[in-house]
C-alpha cells in the first residue's frame, strides 16, 4: 500500500473545484454508452448520482435491500439542508459555511473536500425546487430558512420536520425517470456481499437475492457505494433497523481503507429508551433547539411535574455554559453536556437519562400556530411515541447513536484507494471530520450524488472506455463468490442456541458503554477484550433458522451482524489509537479544565485510515496529514 | 397482559398459507406493535420454529416498509400511525388480534406478511417526477410559490408509499397514492409543464397494473399513516378532466 | 376518445354525469308523480301525454336510455374490475370509517334496477303497446297498483335503498368530476343528504296516501 494521495488540486481554496472540473477527463456521449456503472444504496446519495449518472448516458444499475429505493433511510432525515443562499441577508458565504464545518467537525476534516460542499450547496436547493420538493416558504412565496445548531446563521432550508423525506424522494423519481428510460436497471430486495476486484480495478459485486437466496454476480466499470452509515452497530440508535456497514466492509476487506470509524455521531435530542423491548430510538430534530430550551431541575430530588418547576429552580444549563451558542451548540457538545446533567443526578424521567427540551417560551411568544407551522409533524411524532403532548409538558430528550463521520476513505475525486470504486453520502468520511453539523448531512449526500461523482467519476472512466462489459464469469468473480458462500454457509452450520438479536443487544451496549459519548483507554482495551469474546461465542453459539435460499431475515441480520464484530474492533483500535479529544470522540484522558475535549494537533491532525490484512494481523494505520492552509486552527468555542 | 394472535403464514408466493394462531401471556403495554412481533419471533427461534417474516425498517412511521392489516383496520385500531407505530397500549388483556397481509392483487404476498409492492414503483416511473435534469433547474427563488400552495404540495407530498391506502380500499385502488403525487406537482409551477402526460400516465399505469377504481369511500383517508386527504383524488380527477377536454 | 373511455377514471366521470343526470330527471318524475295526489286526473294524464307526445321530450327520451346506460354499463364493468383487484378477501372484516353506503352501492344499483324492470313492464311497455293497458290513463293504473298492498310495499322499498344509492350518489359525483373543496363540500353534502331523503320519500308518500286515504 503507498501513501495516501487525496489528490487535492492546487491552487486557492475557492478555485479548487472549479478548476479541477476544467481539467477532468470526459467521456463522450457516445462512449458513456458503452460503460455500465453500479450504485449500491439509493438514499439521498445513491439516488441522486444513479439519476444523475443515467441523464448522462450511462448504464446504471442501482442495488437496494429494501424493497423500493423510496425506503432508504435518508427519508428519515428531520430537519433541514444548509446552502449559502444569504437569502437572509445575514452575512452567509461558501466561506462561512466552510469554516462551521470545519470547526463543528473540530479540525478533523480535509480543507478542499468541506469548501467543496459550500461551494455547491446552493446547486443543490435549486435542483431540488425544480424538481418540486416542498420546502417551506414566506408568505411572499420566496423560501423560508432557520437556524440549526453550530452557527450563527439562518441558512437552512426545510420542509417541516420531513425534510429528508421530501429530498430523498425527489432523488428517488428523478432516478424512476430514468428506469422508465431504460439507462438505469432497479435490482431491489439485494444484499452486497462482496465486492469483485479484477487487475486492481474494482469490477463488480456479488449479491444475494433477499427473496430467493440466490447468489448473483453483477459487474460494471465503476462501483458506487452509496450505503450510509453504520450507527446500528450500538443496537439502538436513531438509524432504520436494518441500515448497516456490510458494503463497507466488504470493500475494506478487498483493500478499500476506512477512516476514522471511531467518529461516531452521538445525537443530543432523541426520545430516551423507554423499555427493554425497544428495537429502535426516535430522533427529534435538531432544529427543535431553535425554539426549544435545554433544562434539568436545579434541585437533584426534584419531585415536581416539569411544569410546576419555576424559573429559579430550572438550570438552563446550555445557556449557562454557551451563553454565545447557547441551545444551538454544535450535537457533540449538547450531548456531551446532558450526559454530564445526567451522570450527576440530574437527569429527569423514570430512569434518570433524560433531560427537557421546552417549549413553553417559545409559544408564549410566538403562538401555538408559528410552532405548530415550523415543527408540526415533529411534534406528533413525539406525541404518538410518548404519549406526552409536548405543546403542553417539555419533552424529554437524551442522547442516541445517530451518524458516523468515519467510513470508507476517499480522496477528492470521492474515490476509494482501490481504482473504480467511489464511495458517496454518510459511507465515506471525507466532510464533516470528527462532528457533523446539523443539516449537512443531506446537503453532503445530495452534493456528491447530483454534482460531484458524476463529474469525477468520468475522469476514470474516460481511460475505460476501450474496456468492453466486464464478464462475470472469471476465476475473480468465481473466487469471490466462492468465499461468500463459504462464508455464510459458516454462519448456518453454528446451530447454537442464541439468537443474532441478542448478540447485537450486547455488542451495541459493550460499544456503548466504552466506546459512546465518553472513552478512555482502560474501558476501550476492556471493551476489545470483550467484543473478541463476544465475536467467539458468536460464532459458536448463534441460532438461524431456515436456510440460504429462501427469504430468511435472520440470516440477513446476522450476516450484519457478524460484519459489525469486525467493524466495532476497527472502531476501538481507532479510538484507542486517537489520544486526544476531538469532537464526538471525546477521551477522558484528553480534555480541558472546563471539560471541553482537547486535541492534540500537532501528533494526530491526521485522518486514521486503516488497512485489512488478514484475519490474523490487526489492520494497519495509514495517515492522511491534514493541513489547514485557509483557516487558523484554534480551540473550538462556543461560549 | 395476554394475547391471542392469529397470524397469516405463507411459505411462499405459490404456498397456499394458512393462518396459525400464537399466544403471548406476557407482553407489556410499552411495547410497539411490532416489539410485541419480534418478541414473539425470538419466542418462536427459540422453539426451533421458523420466525414470522415481516418488513419493517426505519421504525419511526416515514419508511413506508412495515404496514400489516390488523384486526380489520391496516395499522390497527389507532389513527393516524403506520403499523411501527402502533402502541400495544391499543389493546387489552384477553384480546384476540388477526394480522394479515395487504391484500391485493398488484401487491402479491412473498412470504408470510411481506408484500411486494413493485407496483407503487412502477406507478412512480411512469411519470410521478418533474423531468429537470441535473444542472438545468434555475435559482430557487427565481419563482415565487404562494405559501398555500407550497402546503398543499407538502401535505400530499408526505406520503410514505406503505400502501396503506390500498389495502383499506374495499376495491384495492391506488388512488390515494397517485393522487398525491399528482396533487403535489399540481400545485407547484414547476410540476405543471407536464402536468397533463404525469395524470394520464399515471392512470393509465394504475389500470394496468391491476388495482382497482375509486368509488369515493374514504377508507383510504381514513386509514392514511399520514392522514393525506380525498380532496387530492378530487383534484387528480379534476387534473385529469382537464387533461382531457383541453 | 377511445383513450379517454379507457381508464377507470374517465369511466367514473362519465358514471358522474349521467349519474349527475339521473338525479335530475328524477326530480322531474317526481313533479308529475305528485300529480297524482289529486282527485281530478287529468293533469297527471295530461302531463304523462305531454311527455309521451312531445317530439323534443322523446329525443329526451333517448338521452336518458343513454344514461341508464352508461350508468349502469359501466358501473358493472367497474364493478367487476374493483373485484378483479383483490382475488384474496381479508377474514377480518373491514372497520374502517367510510361512507356506509359507498359498499353497497352496486347491490344497491341491482335492485333499483329490478325495480326499473318492474316500472318499464307497469308504465313504459303499455306505453309502447308491448303489454295490455291503457296507455291513456295512467293515473288509474297507478291507482290501481297502489292499492295493492305487495306492490305498493315493494315500492316502498326500492325508494329506500334508492335513498341509500343516492346519499352517496349525490356528493361522491362531485367528488369524482373534481369539485371537492373545503368551503362548499359540506354544503354539497347536505345537499346531498337532504336531496336523498327528500326525493325518494315524495315517490314513497303517494302509494302511502293512494293506499290509505284514496
Amino acid at each position: 500500500m503507498t501513501k495516501l494521495n487525496a489528490k487535492i488540486p492546487e491552487g486557492l481554496l475557492a478555485e479548487k473545484w472549479t478548476k479541477h472540473k476544467a481539467s477532468v477527463k470526459l467521456v463522450s456521449p457516445a462512449n458513456k454508452k458503452k460503460l455500465d456503472i453500479i450504485v449500491v444504496g439509493a438514499g439521498a446519495a445513491g439516488a441522486s448520482a444513479a439519476a444523475s449518472l443515467g441523464e448522462l448516458g450511462y448504464n446504471v444499475k442501482v442495488f437496494v435491500f429494501h424493497d423500493s429505493p423510496r425506503r432508504a433511510h435518508s427519508i428519515a432525515s428531520q430537519g433541514g439542508i444548509n446552502a449559502t443562499k444569504n437569502y437572509k441577508n445575514d452575512a452567509d458565504s461558501d466561506y462561512r459555511l466552510f469554516y462551521d464545518m470545519i470547526k463543528g467537525g473540530d479540525f478533523r476534516a480535509r480543507e478542499a473536500n468541506v469548501y467543496r460542499a459550500a461551494e455547491i450547496s446552493n446547486n443543490i436547493i435549486d435542483q431540488y425546487v425544480a424538481q418540486g420538493v416542498p420546502f417551506a416558504r414566506e408568505y411572499s412565496g420566496y423560501l423560508a430558512n432557520r437556524s440549526f445548531g453550530g452557527v450563527q446563521v439562518s441558512r437552512t432550508f426545510y420542509a417541516q420536520g420531513q425534510t429528508g423525506q421530501q429530498c430523498t424522494l425527489a432523488a428517488y423519481q428523478a432516478m424512476s425517470r430514468q428506469i422508465k428510460a431504460g439507462k438505469i436497471k432497479l435490482f431491489s430486495r439485494r444484499d452486497v456481499l462482496d465486492l469483485v476486484v479484477i487487475e486492481g480495478k474494482a469490477r463488480g459485486i456479488i449479491t444475494r437475492n433477499l427473496l430467493t437466496g440466490e447468489i448473483e454476480r453483477h459487474s460494471a466499470h465503476a462501483i458506487v457505494f452509496a450505503t450510509g452509515g453504520y450507527g446500528t452497530i450500538y443496537y439502538l440508535s436513531t438509524l432504520a433497523i436494518n441500515s448497516n456497514g456490510s458494503a463497507a466492509l466488504a470493500a475494506y476487506k478487498k483493500g478499500a481503507l476506512i477512516a476514522n470509524p471511531s467518529m461516531a455521531q452521538i445525537h443530543p435530542t432523541s426520545i430516551p429508551v423507554l423499555n427493554e423491548y425497544q428495537s429502535k430510538l426516535t430522533l427529534m430534530s435538531e432544529s427543535l433547539r431553535n425554539d426549544g430550551r435545554v433544562w434539568v431541575p436545579k434541585k437533584k430530588d426534584e419531585k415536581r411535574p416539569p411544569n410546576e418547576v419555576p424559573e429559579e429552580d430550572r438550570d438552563y444549563y446550555l445557556e449557562r455554559k454557551y451563553p454565545a451558542f447557547g441551545n444551538l451548540v454544535p450535537r457533540d457538545v449538547a450531548s456531551r453536556a446532558a450526559k454530564e446533567r445526567c451522570d450527576a443526578g440530574y437527569g429527569v424521567g423514570k430512569t434518570g437519562l433524560a433531560v427537557y427540551l421546552d417549549f413553553r417560551d417559545a409559544i408564549q411568544n410566538q403562538g401555538k400556530e408559528t410552532i405548530v407551522g415550523k415543527y408540526g409533524t415533529l411534534f406528533d411524532l413525539y406525541r404518538k411515541v410518548t404519549g406526552i403532548n409536548p405543546y403542553e409538558e417539555p419533552m424529554r430528550i437524551y442522547p442516541a447513536s445517530h451518524y458516523t463521520m468515519g467510513g470508507l476513505w476517499v480522496d477528492f475525486n470521492l474515490m476509494t484507494t482501490i481504482p473504480g470504486l467511489y464511495a458517496i453520502g454518510e459511507a465515506n468520511f471525507s466532510d464533516h471530520g470528527a462532528n457533523r453539523l446539523g443539516a449537512s448531512s443531506l446537503m453532503q449526500c445530495a452534493g456528491d450524488g447530483y454534482f460531484i461523482l458524476p463529474v469525477t467519476i468520468g475522469d476514470y472512466l474516460a481511460d475505460e472506455i476501450m474496456t468492453p462489459t466486464i464478464s462475470t464469469d472469471t476465476p475473480e468473480f468465481e473466487q469471490a463468490e466462492k468465499e461468500v458462500l463459504e462464508k455464510l454457509k459458516k454462519l448456518l452450520s453454528i446451530n447454537g442456541s442464541q439468537t443474532v438479536k441478542s448478540f447485537h443487544k450486547k455488542l451495541g451496549n459493550i460499544l456503548w458503554t466504552y466506546s459512546g459519548m465518553q472513552r478512555n483507554e482502560e474501558g476501550l482495551k476492556k471493551a476489545l477484550e470483550m467484543i473478541k469474546e463476544l465475536n467467539d461465542e458468536f460464532w459458536k453459539d448463534l441460532k438461524i433458522p431456515g436456510g440460504l435460499y429462501e427469504l430468511n431475515q435472520e440470516f440477513e441480520k446476522a450476516k450484519r451482524v457478524a460484519d459489525f464484530f469486525d467493524l466495532a474492533q476497527l472502531i476501538i483500535l481507532d479510538a484507542l489509537n486517537r489520544k486526544e479529544s476531538c469532537g464526538a470522540h471525546f477521551r477522558e484522558e484528553f480534555q480541558t479544565k472546563e471539560g471541553e475535549p482537547k486535541r492534540d494537533d500537532e501528533n494526530y491532525s491526521y485522518v486514521a485510515s486503516w488497512e485489512y490484512v488478514d484475519e490474523n494481523t490487526p489492520p494497519k494505520l495509514h495517515k492522511e496529514q491534514l493541513t489547514f492552509e485557509f483557516v487558523k486552527v484554534t480551540q473550538r468555542s462556543y461560549k | 397482559m395476554k394475547i391471542t394472535l392469529k397470524i397469516w403464514r405463507q411459505k411462499t408466493s405459490q404456498d397456499k398459507g394458512k393462518f396459525v394462531t400464537y399466544k403471548l401471556d406476557d407482553v407489556s403495554k410499552e411495547m410497539t406493535f411490532l416489539e410485541m412481533l419480534d418478541y414473539l419471533n425470538e419466542k418462536i427461534i427459540m422453539e426451533g420454529e421458523i420466525p414470522i417474516a415481516f418488513d419493517s425498517d426505519c421504525r419511526e412511521g416515514i419508511c413506508g416498509s412495515c404496514g400489516l392489516y390488523i384486526n380489520g383496520r391496516p395499522n390497527g385500531p389507532q389513527k393516524g400511525v403506520t403499523t411501527c407505530q402502533l402502541s400495544m397500549s391499543a389493546f387489552k388483556d384477553g384480546d384476540k388480534i388477526t394480522v394479515e397481509p395487504w391484500r391485493s392483487k398488484a401487491f402479491p404476498v412473498l412470504k408470510d406478511l411481506i408484500i411486494d409492492r413493485n407496483a407503487f414503483d412502477e406507478l412512480i416511473q411512469s411519470g410521478g417526477y418533474i423531468s429537470v435534469n441535473t444542472g438545468a433547474a434555475p435559482e430557487a427563488n427565481s419563482i415565487p410559490i404562494k405559501k398555500e400552495n407550497s402546503e398543499i404540495a407538502f401535505d400530499a407530498g408526505v406520503c410514505i408509499g406503505c400502501g396503506s391506502c390500498v389495502a383499506a380500499c374495499k376495491n384495492a385502488s391506488a388512488m390515494l397514492f397517485i393522487s398525491a403525487k399528482v396533487s403535489q406537482y399540481a400545485v407547484l409551477p414547476q410540476g405543471q409543464v407536464e402536468a397533463k402526460e404525469r395524470v394520464q400516465a399515471m392512470i393509465k399505469k394504475m389500470d394496468e397494473l391491476g388495482f382497482g377504481n375509486c368509488t369515493n369511500t374514504g377508507a383510504c383517508e381514513a386509514e392514511c399513516p399520514k392522514e393525506i386527504s380525498l380532496t387530492n383524488i378530487a383534484r387528480l380527477n379534476r387534473e385529469f378532466l382537464a387533461a382531457k377536454i383541453s | 376518445m377511445r383513450s379517454f373511455l379507457g381508464t377507470s377514471v374517465a369511466k367514473k366521470i362519465v358514471m358522474a354525469l349521467a349519474g349527475l343526470f339521473l338525479i335530475i330527471f328524477l326530480l322531474v318524475h317526481l313533479t308529475i308523480n305528485l300529480f297524482l295526489l289529486s282527485d281530478d286526473p287529468n293533469p297527471f294524464n295530461n302531463a304523462a301525454n305531454f311527455m309521451a307526445a312531445n317530439p323534443i321530450i322523446k329525443a329526451f327520451e333517448l338521452v336518458l336510455f343513454a344514461g341508464f346506460l352508461i350508468h349502469i354499463t359501466w358501473g358493472v364493468i367497474l364493478q367487476i374490475q374493483n373485484w378483479l383487484a383483490r382475488p384474496k378477501k381479508y377474514i377480518k372484516h373491514h372497520s374502517s370509517q367510510t361512507s356506509f353506503f359507498s359498499k353497497y352501492m352496486i347491490y344497491l344499483g341491482v335492485i333499483i334496477f329490478i325495480f326499473l324492470i318492474i316500472h318499464f313492464v307497469n308504465f313504459y311497455f303499455v306505453k309502447l303497446g308491448w303489454v295490455e293497458g291503457d296507455p291513456e290513463n295512467f293515473y288509474d293504473m297507478a291507482h290501481k297498483l297502489f292499492k295493492i298492498p305487495v306492490y305498493s310495499i315493494i315500492y316502498l322499498i326500492c325508494f329506500l335503498f334508492l335513498a341509500f344509492h343516492l346519499h352517496h350518489a349525490f356528493q361522491s359525483a362531485f367528488q369524482t368530476i373534481g369539485l371537492n373543496h373545503p368551503k362548499y363540500t359540506p354544503t354539497i353534502k347536505l345537499i346531498g343528504t337532504l336531496y336523498s331523503i327528500i326525493v325518494p320519500l315524495g315517490f314513497a308518500i303517494i302509494p302511502v296516501i293512494i293506499y290509505f286515504f284514496k
